[in-house]
């Protein structure tokens, strides 16, 4: 038998280990399940893992590593502020296409004036959209104490229905001969978020990433705020002894990753993505919440869990296509990578000990 | 001598990395009143929880008169004729009195002659007790009524009781002792675990004293001076805080009328307190659990709001100011539960050192944290208040609870407060550290402060406070000098016997 003690303090050791160990687990797992599903698992593994790096084509996916993992990085480091101080935000998703929309807004507004001003507008426009789109989550907990994660999650649902309802309607294309969807805003130099170096992928969202991640790392470990956060966290009574007013803090993180979720959705309509469709969202918002536990709310972490995650969804559609892998099965192993994580997390603070006899 | 009860032989119970018994012995006799004493962590927990089935020795044997005795969980214990009174009630607040008994039976008689057993068992042992009230407006007095009379339902032998008198007034110590002399005489035996050792030599016959796990010795209570029951205790001499004459100064902190309704459902309200702190002076302020310590204390940190002319600091209204600010100004708190409100129990000391250091060390600038400085005040805190641990960066979890106090207490008295309001300062922490903790409250009035101590210690806060007041039922009663109070008076400001009566033999 198999015992569970709880060690005196969180082993630094495991803490770091966890991660590693999750991915291990999973590409084993993952293996069983494709060649029940009678592929080769070794190839399917390698395809995932190391085609989309160091394959001869690789310079085509690798771009494509940071286009997919810029946004995944931008919305976690946000939503990860708000975990660790048990803030739920699980609707980055809605607040991502809310960022979309309002930045292609501005754009569309424009159209067809060519100003230096116009992106500058769009970014700010898009952090807005998606700080507003989390501010009624935030403002319904603190006035009437609504649970976060449900009204957070149910407004991803109107954002989607918002975003159908402007890519028929409103932002429409006028010249797209009847077809859903709105101009291109990759066709419009002014809006236009394009790679600023050609053919590497690097476009204004990696740097806000990059940027984020820098921000939330001097925040939690310099900062009195990011302390605060961690304290709630840890010790919410405490907390409120040391001086945190809780308020405030849901105030700040809900507002702080709806804006990342936001400006990540402004930079996807403006750039990769380029049109306001109604399948514009692809779910970056839900994937993030696995990129934040993956890199166990740290900023660093995020940043490399964010790179394995793009990972696997570009290694996952060359499996798809090469290999012919459902992309269910691509799905589940991604859950896995999370299931697998959460349950390893024990380590960090238990140990596990084979259980002797009891005297009796 | 009587016949023996149960006798105890070499039980020895080891957990990972900690031996809780080792070769404990004990015999108790019918009839008897048996003291079982020891500092926190000596093991007596263990001990009765072995006797009571829900641990099980790892060698040793017992005999329940005369006969093997073995329980492998509580329903053999109570079948064999044990029964115990938690010192934490496991009582549902929206039921009554009736339904939690019967909850805690096997099998339950009907409810109307439940009720009438009730009634006849509370009249013959002196304990009132309607069966139909709500438990959530009992006293905590009557809720230990409803514990004892749980087990007395079951004819116990042997009834064993932990830190059964935290709870009372003493008044209502007095009441229970009746009950429980009532028992003796009946024949019932009573293991008795406490560490007010002025109530033991009152009440028991026998007395075992368990130091880190072992038997140190046995003692007949009321043929043996108190202080040698504490040093055999502890172990080594007891050193007693030393008093100095104070000069009394200018009121520091006032509270004036302060009503603040109660945050939670089943906490207490506030009522009209008035009472004054002068420099130099320590209040001590009593009362039983759960008569509003907890929200005196919040009020008075800022975690509650209260009317901001209620609470005044130098004068100033305050009542409305956050916690920062008042620690900014040189008010300061140590609130009750260590783990989870006075400390963060997974973050290191020096991050808990930050916790309320911020303010008054320049621990940040323009928010932005000053690690080494941080790092700094933990090491001095850590230096001067002798707390064991091997560093700074060790989480607050992984201390024992009297390191944790000696480091939360300490934290506060290093900022140099002009008022210190402290809520059970030394609980759950061993005597050594305890008289540490006071000597440390009593110097810090003799520099000049405020202290304000919240306790349910009634010896502690006779040995260090000035004037003592007491919380009951969310009113704070007049502050009388403490020197010249006698036991009586102390108790009636508490609440006197909330309506007991002695038992009627």
């Amino acid at each position: 038998m198999l015992r569970l003690e709880k060690r005196p303090q969180p082993s630094r050791l495991w803490t770091y280990l966890t991660p590693v160990l999750a991915v291990v687990l999973t590409m084993l797992c993952g293996g069983v399940l494709f060649a029940l599903l009678g592929k080769d698992p070794v190839l399917a593994i390698r395809t995932i893992f190391w085609e989309p790096l160091f394959s001869e084509f690789a310079f085509y996916y690798r771009p494509q590593l940071l286009v997919k993992g810029a946004p995944l990085v931008l919305i976690a480091i946000g939503l990860s502020l708000g975990f660790k101080a048990g803030i739920w935000n699980i609707g980055a998703e809605g607040q991502y296409i809310i960022g979309a929309l309002c930045g292609a807004g501005v754009a569309l507004a424009f159209y067809p004036l060519e100003a230096a001003f116009i992106f500058p507008l769009m970014v700010l426009a898009g952090g807005l959209g998606g700080w507003a789109w989390a501010m009624i989550p935030a403002i319904l907990k603190v006035r009437f104490g609504t649970n976060e994660i449900l009204v957070s999650l149910m407004l991803v649902y109107v954002a989607e229905q918002l975003l159908a309802s402007m890519s028929l309607g409103l932002l429409k294309n006028p010249q797209g001969f009847g077809f859903p969807g709105s101009r291109n805003l990759q066709q419009y130099p002014s809006a236009h978020n394009a790679e600023l170096l050609a053919g590497t992928g690097m476009h204004w969202g990696v740097v806000a990433a990059l940027i984020a991640v820098i921000f939330a790392y001097v925040l939690l470990n310099r900062h009195m705020l990011g302390f605060h956060i961690r304290l709630t966290g840890d010790a919410p009574r405490a907390a409120r002894f040391a001086g945190v007013s809780p308020t405030r803090l849901v105030l700040f993180c809900l507002g702080v990753s709806g804006a990342l979720a936001g400006l990540a959705g402004l930079f996807e309509v403006a750039g990769p993505s380029g049109v306001v469709s109604i399948d514009f969202n692809a779910g970056y918002g839900f994937t993030a919440i696995i990129v934040a536990f993956l890199g166990r709310l740290h900023p660093v972490g995020i940043l490399l869990a964010g790179g394995l995650m793009a990972l696997t969804y570009v290694g996952g559609d060359i499996a798809q296509s090469k290999l012919g892998l459902p992309k269910a099965a691509i799905q589940l192993f991604q859950g896995m990578l999370l299931f697998f994580l959460l349950a390893v997390d024990l380590t960090t603070n238990y140990r596990i000990r084979a259980r002797r006899k009891e005297a009796s | 001598m009587t016949e023996i009860l149960l006798q105890i032989d070499g039980l020895t119970k080891a957990y990972p990395g900690v031996v809780a018994n080792a070769d404990v012995s004990l015999t108790i006799r019918k009839g008897e009143v048996h003291a079982l004493l020891g500092e926190n962590g000596a093991g007596k927990s263990t001990l009765v929880k072995m006797i009571y089935g829900l641990v099980k020795p790892d060698s040793g044997q017992m005999m329940l008169r005369g006969a093997p005795y073995a329980p492998a969980q509580p329903r053999a214990a109570r079948a064999a004729g044990v029964a115990m009174v938690f010192q934490h009630f496991s009582l549902f607040d929206a039921l009554d009195v009736a339904e939690n008994i019967a909850l805690g039976m096997e099998t339950p008689p009907p409810m109307r002659s439940l009720a009438q057993q009730i009634r006849q068992v509370s009249e013959t042992y002196g304990l009132p007790l309607d069966p139909y009230r709500t438990v959530g407006e009992l006293s905590a007095g009557e809720r230990q009524r409803v514990e004892i009379i749980r087990c007395l339902l079951q004819s116990p032998q042997l009834l064993i009781m932990d830190e059964p008198t935290s709870v009372l007034t003493p008044q209502e110590v007095e009441i229970l002792f009746e009950t429980l002399r009532k028992l003796t005489a009946e024949g019932v035996a009573i293991l008795y675990i406490s560490h007010k050792l002025e109530e033991i030599r009152a009440l028991c016959d026998a007395a075992t004293i368990l130091r880190l796990g072992r038997n140190v010795g046995t003692c007949v209570p009321a043929e043996t001076k108190a202080r040698d029951m504490a040093e055999m205790m502890v172990g080594s001499t007891l050193h007693t805080p030393e008093r100095h004459p104070r000069a009394m100064g200018d009121v520091l902190l006032a509270l004036d009328n302060l009503s603040q309704p109660s945050a939670s459902a089943f906490g207490t309200s506030l009522k009209n307190i008035t009472v004054s702190v002068q420099a130099g002076e320590i209040l001590g302020i009593g009362g039983v659990a759960g008569n509003g310590q907890d929200e005196l204390l919040a009020v008075l940190s800022g975690e509650m709001q209260a009317p901001a002319k209620a609470v005044q600091f130098l004068g100033q209204p305050i009542g409305q100011a956050s916690p920062q600010a008042r620690r900014q100004m040189g008010l300061l708190c140590a609130p009750e539960e260590r783990l989870g409100h006075a400390a963060a129990p997974d973050m290191s000391l020096t991050e808990n050192a930050l916790l309320t250091g911020a303010q008054r060390q320049g621990l940040a600038s323009r928010g932005f944290l000053k690690w080494g400085a941080a790092r700094r005040f933990a090491e001095e805190i850590i230096a001067r208040f002798d707390v064991r641990t091997p560093g700074p960066d060790v989480a607050a979890r992984a201390l024992s609870g009297g390191n944790l106090q000696k480091f939360v207490i300490g934290r506060e008295v290093m900022q140099a407060p002009k008022v210190l309001v402290v809520n059970q300062p030394t609980w759950g922490v061993d005597a050594a550290a305890a008289a540490a903790i006071r000597q440390a409250l009593l110097d810090l009035a003799a520099g000049g402060a405020a202290v304000l101590v919240i306790s349910q210690d009634l010896d502690e806060l006779m040995e260090i406070s000035d004037r003592f007041a007491a919380l009951n039922e969310g009113r704070l009663s007049a502050a009388k000098p403490t020197a010249g109070l006698s036991v009586d008076e102390i108790g009636l400001m508490m609440g006197g016997a909330h309506g007991m009566e002695v038992a009627h033999v």
